[in-house]
């Protein structure tokens, strides 16, 4: 059966020539840093799940010391000018989005095809990762057709993917970094404090004051954590079930959906949202790094407020109290 | 109350702009000690979280794909493709391209966009183009914003579409922990009811963008007017 180890083991060989080549990479005055943090990101895919939760906190404090206190610089692999770039893609014409196109239709394909493809009994991609694995597999097609197409040296995609994930430096850990904290915070039971501060604090005996604190809240904790996921069961554990639903006799259904896209409006405001809105900010190489999160906060101002009122008109008029 | 401590450090770290990484240490940190956990249970619960979230990290295995496609020219033949279109505005494409991902993302297919995978070496590069075709040159400051919105209009799209798709994971999450809690609701109520906040995101974003393009215009105008009375 294909797993994310597989996968895993692809990632870390990945990783690992990033950080050989950086070591041999003269023009970055930081290349041990840089070296030393894709060495311990590449160990992470290699050895995680063999060497146990301590090892791999030591890990990320590595990875956390190397990248927070600025030890990583950019490493700038020989690049092809922009005319020889503009020449190659006036000469190969909408071919070139070809090997682009196959990773996401891959991903799909896989995603609808795999579930059901079984050899002896055992299914041939885990069930529950098919997913992330179909990723990782339009990847690696697109990356054959690609190199058996453009025929050039074989260092040269992972020299590619050196500039490229050099350009998001340390931000490629905080995705997970992030995800770790919001464990931490559970443990500590930072949603428990949340919903106790949410509840005693707001005279909560009008429905349209309930409604706003709902929504309003899931997109603060949202955007506190990081994620609605983590946001939703608190603050419909204190607030949605026992007030909106029992109380005042909401509709669960309509409570639920939109109370999860107004934390989706506190998702478009944080920095913890890493991947959605830090990562793209140096993928595209934005002076700011708040750039994207900047352009987004209207809509995630004003969609929060149609929220409040779309579920206000809606949750009660088909409710079960009607 | 104390553990809450952690969320005022993460927050005090990014409005401080301390690398995110240290105020993620230190909130952690503050959290865990406010708890009682001792310093190896708080290391080790981090290491056991990074350890099972790196899926989130295979992403970047697109980059060596995308990197040797930009080296022959991807970037360039997008831009191309879109100063060949006489309709295409920044605010334009951009729309075109938000309510394509509300719609692929609705039907459940979520893997059709992404920063990495599309954004960057498409997207961007598109509505750069379409920016310099409607406004000739195109300062840093105004491609910065325009790049911007391009990520934008990924995370709104995808965001306010994927709820409508019955089997999406926010979808089993709520029916999950709504079951735990003795109600029962069916996905598919689930996903009509974030119908009408799709349609006001769509709405909303898309005016925005609409918008955009005359404001670009705008202050390219303000620009140049402030440079001739130098």
């Amino acid at each position: 059966m294909i797993t994310l180890q597989t996968v895993y083991v692809f990632a870390g060989l990945v990783f690992g020539a990033f950080a050989v080549m950086s070591a041999m990479d003269r023009s970055n005055a930081k290349r041990f840093g840089n070296a030393a943090f894709w060495g311990l990101f590449a160990a992470s895919f290699l050895f995680g799940s063999y060497i146990g939760d301590f090892a791999n906190g030591l890990l990320v404090t590595g990875l956390v010391l190397v990248g927070g206190f600025g030890l990583i610089g950019r490493g700038r692999p020989t690049e092809i000018d922009a005319v020889a770039r503009r020449a190659s893609a006036a000469r190969r014409g909408n071919w070139l989005f070809g090997p682009a196109l196959v990773i996401p239709a891959t991903a799909l394909l896989g995603t609808l095809v795999f579930k059901g493809i079984s050899v002896g009994g055992v299914p041939l991609v885990d069930p529950k990762q098919v997913t992330v694995i179909s990723l990782a597999l339009g990847i690696a097609i697109a990356l054959g057709v690609a190199m058996l197409w453009l025929r050039p040296r074989l260092v040269v995609p992972l020299e590619e993917g050196r500039r490229l994930v050099d350009m998001i430096g340390w931000a490629a850990i905080l995705p997970q970094l992030l995800a770790s904290l919001g464990a931490i915070f559970a443990l500590a039971g930072v949603g428990k404090a949340v919903g106790v501060l949410a509840t005693q604090t707001i005279p909560l005996d009008q429905p349209l004051v309930v409604v706003v604190v709902y929504c309003a809240g899931m997109a603060i904790f949202t955007a506190a954590m990081g994620n609605a996921f983590a946001a939703f069961p608190v603050m419909t554990a204190a607030i949605g079930l026992p007030l909106i639903v029992h109380k005042f006799g909401g509709n669960p259904a309509i409570m639920a959906s939109i109370g999860m896209l107004s934390g989706f409006c506190g998702t478009l405001t944080t920095p913890m949202a890493a991947n959605f809105n830090i990562v793209p900010a140096a993928l595209l190489d934005l002076p700011d790094r708040y750039g994207v999160i900047k352009v987004q906060i209207p809509t995630a101002v004003l969609l929060l407020l149609v929220n409040t009122a779309l579920m206000y008109c809606l949750v009660f008029r088909f409710g079960t109290h009607t | 109350m104390w553990p809450l401590l952690g969320v005022a450090v993460i927050a005090l770290g990014f409005a401080l702009r301390l690398n995110p990484l240290l105020a993620i240490g230190l909130a952690a940190l503050a959290s865990g000690f406010a708890a009682h956990l001792s310093a190896v249970e708080i290391l080790s619960a981090l290491g056991h979280a990074f350890n099972e979230n790196r899926y989130v990290s295979v992403v970047f295995l697109v980059l060596p794909v995308i990197g040797l496609l930009e080296r022959a020219g991807l970037q360039e033949r997008a831009r191309m493709l879109i100063s060949r279109v006489h309709a295409a505005t920044v605010g334009r494409l951009l729309l075109v391209y938000l309510l394509l991902r509300q719609i692929t993302s609705s039907l459940g297919l979520v893997s059709l966009g992404g920063h990495a995978q599309i954004v960057r070496p498409l997207i961007a590069p598109m509505a750069e183009a379409a920016g310099e075709r409607t406004l000739g040159t195109v300062d840093d400051e105004t491609r910065a914003r325009i790049r911007a919105h391009a990520a934008a209009a990924d995370n709104v799209g995808v965001f306010f579409g994927e709820d409508i798709f019955i089997a999406i994971g926010s979808i089993l999450l709520i029916r999950g922990f709504l079951q735990s809690s003795g109600v029962v609701v069916q996905p598919l109520d689930l996903s009509l009811w974030a119908i009408p906040t799709a349609i006001a995101a769509f709405v909303v974003h898309g005016t925005r963008l609409l918008l955009l393009d005359a404001k670009l215009a705008r202050r390219k105008a303000a620009r140049a007017e402030s440079d001739a009375a130098q």
